[in-house]
């Protein structure tokens, strides 16, 4: 299997993600750079988290009007799985990828720790390496992570089984303490109509090595792996 | 042009007898242009000219350091041809006055002091130190610095992995932002900052020169008063995107052999990195300020020359090298201008405009920067405590949890939540922030780095030699606590008014106490910084040199944090203990009195101690390890079960001083430790004249102390974590 990881000037989690990668797919991932306009077939586009253009607008606005975006929503309109973790979720929401958008944090702070999430469906390659309802220790960092939505774009979401991850405590059980930005419906990762992108604001790649501190992240590269492979 | 009159130049800070020398070294009156050179080139922040005899008297060698002081930042050999390339640099004032902006640029300074050099930073560390928490600027601070580190390091993509951060009302006028970034670099890749031949091009690149921080150096030169608000266009902005692009661009060029020299423009910006690479050099420099790519219409040479605009960088090349450079820079869409070249007229010339606006000699004005040997007088040393003078509290479990929820010693979460702590994907799950020194992997290696950052000002005040030792010698102890190899510091040295002789003194016995704690443990120092002048209205800070330590871990998976990691574990205390009470945090916080002398160091015996817990550690004797300092034995004790999230059960041994002495007591060199063996440790601690005593068993979920008394970890816990959201709300 082949990925790629789209590298924006301002991405900082791009090798993280290529890490991660490399260590699932047991090859060398595609990095490619902002202004390209093509690219190599692949099996896995991943958007890294970071400040795509700095952010100074809105979080991923930019980003979402660059070359490569409009190839890989060509792309992912024809099927191919695209998987925006942080500002990459930040990006392919401003890219009309996947609904809604992310605020500033309900404490209008950055944000980085550890947080829980359970997984509402495995019904996706993404998750295809947990079961549904288990509970992962993940870690979050955004300023911008307060998912919203429109009432009627929450209840197609929810009636599509489209939310992928919610924030919850350890216990799997939702509460405000719980949810660390004020999303709604505790929303961590939602996916599109064909399930075939996903956008998550907490970072499995940076637990996905037991010296870091947990693995809980590493089972979502294998399952991707295993599920696309 | 401006006509130089008596005022102009005294409110460029120049002494009679200073601006005397200007005359002779010009041979006429210098131009607005000229003297606002020679006012940034010989400020206290560019020349060091009360620190300078002191610091010379710093040790500075060992055989694994590659670059000492004098250079952007210290390099020293972490094996395998790579190197770490590190230093501390103080943003005091300017984070005063506008905490965000002033915190944010002074991330962006160290970050490029260590990028020059070629290594990628790999982590920013930040000692803070904010007024009394009642007072009423201090919410502000604490929210602007914060945000302001974070902003920047968050968004650079280095994580910010470790620090401190005091309240006292020493700085109530004068906080102190002190930032340190440590990169990677392979040895074979190191720049220096000496620009050489004659006829190389000189070569601006990054951001755009503005009007903002004109005088940044000068005013970081001077006191406070109550107009300081005034100097608020003093302050930098920073644009952390910017630094980003430049970190990755200049890296990339330094993958080939396009740069013979490198240096970032920080303080004192064009004028003070075009000036040091040239003296370095040994070569002249010709500048056309019509090359240089700026923000603002008409700005003039004078404003150009000392603008600290953020985000730029000067370099030498090679010369036909310029287009291949140019590509690089164009690709992360900077400004890439050829603004001069070098010459061999020993002079710096400036033209804009078709004419020479500025023609200085760079030797003579490098060379005659003032250097004084200012009066200074010791510091008399503080009585001990009369221990007849420290009651017995009432409740000592009780005094446990309030001292667990002050100010001082209360999580810091509030603050690391803020920063990005975990990016780049190397920083250990033990070597997170909140622990005795942070871990952060050599990427694609087993290695670690293990950073610090450390100062006791109260002990300085009390007794500067005692408190310069005692900061070395946490710093060397908390390194040692995770298993690394202590390797060298470097030392921020904030102080307040070294024109009166007994700030001098403070700083002279703070040097003299940190040489002597670095010649006992091989602990040079690589790089460092002066701030002075931290006084507002007459009223100095207490004196704080803070001291950045690296060290490294061959293999990363036997290093350990403080947190106790099972229960049933033998709790063993390492290092000898008296009960020392004077200067304590015990005293300050209970007694509200900060009396007596603060502890002594053995430098023998710490480094005796510490060097038999690193070998047990390596060994895998021991579980988890936690230096003790503020606060002593039942302090550190609590820290470890909070982190492990477990109790602990102590059988109080028979002791030879009062319990709250025993408890609280600031003893140097001790270490508490978890293990499965204690009778091997303890027979091994024998055999080699290290103190080592059994006191108790990690498990259940309260910190209960036999024949003293029981407080639910959760219980001290929420005190802890709930103190600074509750302040800060």
């Amino acid at each position: 299997m082949k990925a790629a990881v789209i590298v924006f000037p301002g991405s900082n989690c791009d090798r993280d993600l290529q890490v991660s990668l490399r260590i699932a797919t047991g090859n060398e991932p595609l990095m490619v750079w902002h202004g390209d306009s093509s690219f190599d077939d692949v099996d896995l586009i991943a958007v890294p988290g970071g400040f795509s253009y700095g952010d100074y607008l809105r979080a991923g606005a930019m980003a979402a009007k660059s070359p490569v975006m409009r190839e890989i929503i060509a792309r992912a309109n024809k099927g191919v799985p695209v998987l925006g973790i942080c500002n990459g979720f930040q990006i392919l929401t401003e890219s009309g990828l996947l609904p809604g958008a992310l605020m500033r944090n309900a404490a209008l702070k950055y944000i980085c720790k550890d947080i829980h999430l359970r997984v509402e469906t495995n019904d996706t390659a993404f998750t295809r390496g947990y079961a549904t309802g288990d509970v992962l220790r993940i870690p979050i960092a955004h300023h911008d992570g307060n998912y919203f939505a429109d009432p009627d774009t929450l209840d197609e979401l929810e009636q599509e089984n489209r939310v992928a991850f919610r924030y919850t405590n350890a216990q799997g059980e939702q509460s405000a303490d719980a949810n660390p930005n004020g999303s709604q419906h505790h929303i961590a990762g939602i996916l599109n109509k064909n399930r075939n992108v996903l956008g998550m604001m907490p970072h499995p790649e940076r637990l996905a090595d037991a010296a870091l501190g947990g693995e809980d992240g590493k089972r979502m590269f294998e399952g991707l792996v295993r599920a696309i492979a | 042009m401006s006509e130089i009159t008596a005022d102009v130049i005294a409110s460029h800070g120049f002494t009679d007898a200073e601006y005397a020398k200007v005359l002779e070294i010009m041979g006429r009156e210098p131009n607005m242009t000229e003297l606002g050179i020679f006012s940034v080139m010989w400020s206290e922040h560019c020349s060091y000219k009360s620190s300078k005899k002191w610091l010379k008297t710093l040790p500075t060698e060992a055989p694994w350091v590659i670059c000492g002081p004098g250079e952007n930042a210290g390099i020293i050999d972490i094996g395998d041809g790579q190197a770490a390339v590190f230093k501390m640099e103080s943003h005091n004032h300017p984070s005063y006055i506008e905490p965000y902006q002033g915190a944010a640029t002074g991330v962006g300074g160290i970050l490029r002091d260590v990028f020059t050099m070629g290594a990628r930073p790999v982590a920013n560390l930040n000692a803070l130190r904010f007024g009394s928490t009642d007072h009423p600027k201090t919410r502000h601070l604490v929210s602007g610095v914060v945000a302001g580190v974070g902003g920047y390091g968050n968004c650079v993509g280095v994580p910010t992995v470790g620090g401190e951060c005091e309240f006292h009302a020493s700085y109530n006028g004068n906080i102190l932002v002190n930032a340190m970034t440590v990169g990677v670099a392979d040895q074979d890749k190191i720049f220096y900052s000496a620009a050489t031949g004659a006829g190389n091009p000189i070569v601006y690149v990054g951001s755009k020169t503005g009007r903002d921080g004109i005088h940044g150096a000068t005013m970081a030169s001077v006191e406070f008063s109550d107009d300081s608000e005034a100097k608020r266009p003093t302050v930098q902005v920073g644009d952390p995107f910017t630094e980003k692009l430049l970190i990755e661009a200049c890296l990339e060029l330094m993958q080939t052999d396009c740069i013979i020299g490198i240096q970032d423009m920080g303080a004192a910006g064009l004028t003070s990195s075009s000036f040091e690479m040239a003296s370095k050099g040994g070569v002249g420099v010709e500048l056309d300020l019509d090359k240089i790519p700026q923000r603002e219409a008409d700005m003039t040479a004078y404003e150009m020359m000392l603008s600290e605009s953020q985000e730029r960088m000067l370099m030498v090349l090679r010369p036909g090298t310029e287009a291949r450079a140019e590509a690089i820079f164009k690709k992360w869409e900077l400004d890439f201008s050829v603004c001069g070249e070098l010459t061999d007229s020993g002079h710096m010339v400036l033209r804009h405009k078709g004419e020479i606006v500025a023609d200085l000699p760079i030797d003579p004005l490098a060379l005659a920067s003032p250097e004084y040997d200012r009066p200074w007088v010791p510091t008399a040393k503080p009585p001990a405590l009369d221990m007849a003078s420290s009651p017995a509290p009432d409740d000592l479990m009780a005094t446990l949890l309030a001292m667990m929820g002050s100010p001082a010693l209360a999580s810091k979460r509030w603050i690391w939540e803020q920063y990005d702590h975990m990016v780049m994907g190397d920083t250990l799950g033990h070597g997170r922030p909140g622990g005795d020194a942070a871990l952060v992997r050599v990427h694609g290696s087993k290695k670690a780095l293990a950073m610090t950052s450390d100062c006791t000002p109260r002990y300085c005040y009390a007794d500067p030699v005692e408190g310069g030792r005692q900061a070395v010698a946490e710093s060397w102890r908390n390194i040692t606590a995770t298993g690394a190899t202590p390797l060298a510091i470097t030392d921020n040295m904030n102080f307040g008014n070294p024109e009166k002789p007994e700030i001098m003194g403070q700083f002279v016995g703070c040097c003299q106490g940190i040489s002597e704690a670095c010649i006992a443990l091989d602990y040079p120092v690589v790089s460092g910084n002066v701030s002075l002048y931290n006084e507002t209205n007459g009223q100095g800070i207490h004196p704080t040199p803070t001291i950045g330590g690296v060290g490294l871990i061959e293999d990363a998976a036997r290093s350990v944090g403080i947190g106790l990691t099972a229960d049933d574990q033998d709790i063993v205390l390492i290092g000898e203990s008296r009960g020392h009470l004077g200067c304590s945090l015990y005293l300050e916080l209970i007694e509200n009195r900060t009396d007596g002398a603060p502890p002594p160091v053995d430098l023998a015996a710490e480094r005796k101690t510490g060097d038999f817990v690193r070998a047990q550690i390596l060994a895998r004797e021991i579980s988890c390890c936690h230096d003790l300092s503020d606060g002593g034995l039942l302090v550190g004790l609590t820290e470890m079960a909070l982190a492990g999230q477990r109790g602990v059960r102590i059988a109080l041994p028979e002791l030879s001083m009062p319990l709250h002495a025993w408890a609280f007591g600031e003893d140097q060199g001790r270490y508490l430790v978890a293990t499965n063996d204690a009778p091997a440790l303890l027979a091994s601690a024998q055999s080699q004249g290290v103190d080592a005593v059994l006191i108790g068993k990690s498990g259940g979920s309260d910190i209960q102390i036999s024949g003293v008394g029981t407080l639910p970890v959760d219980t001290i816990r929420q005190a802890h974590e709930n103190w600074m959201p509750a302040y800060m709300a």
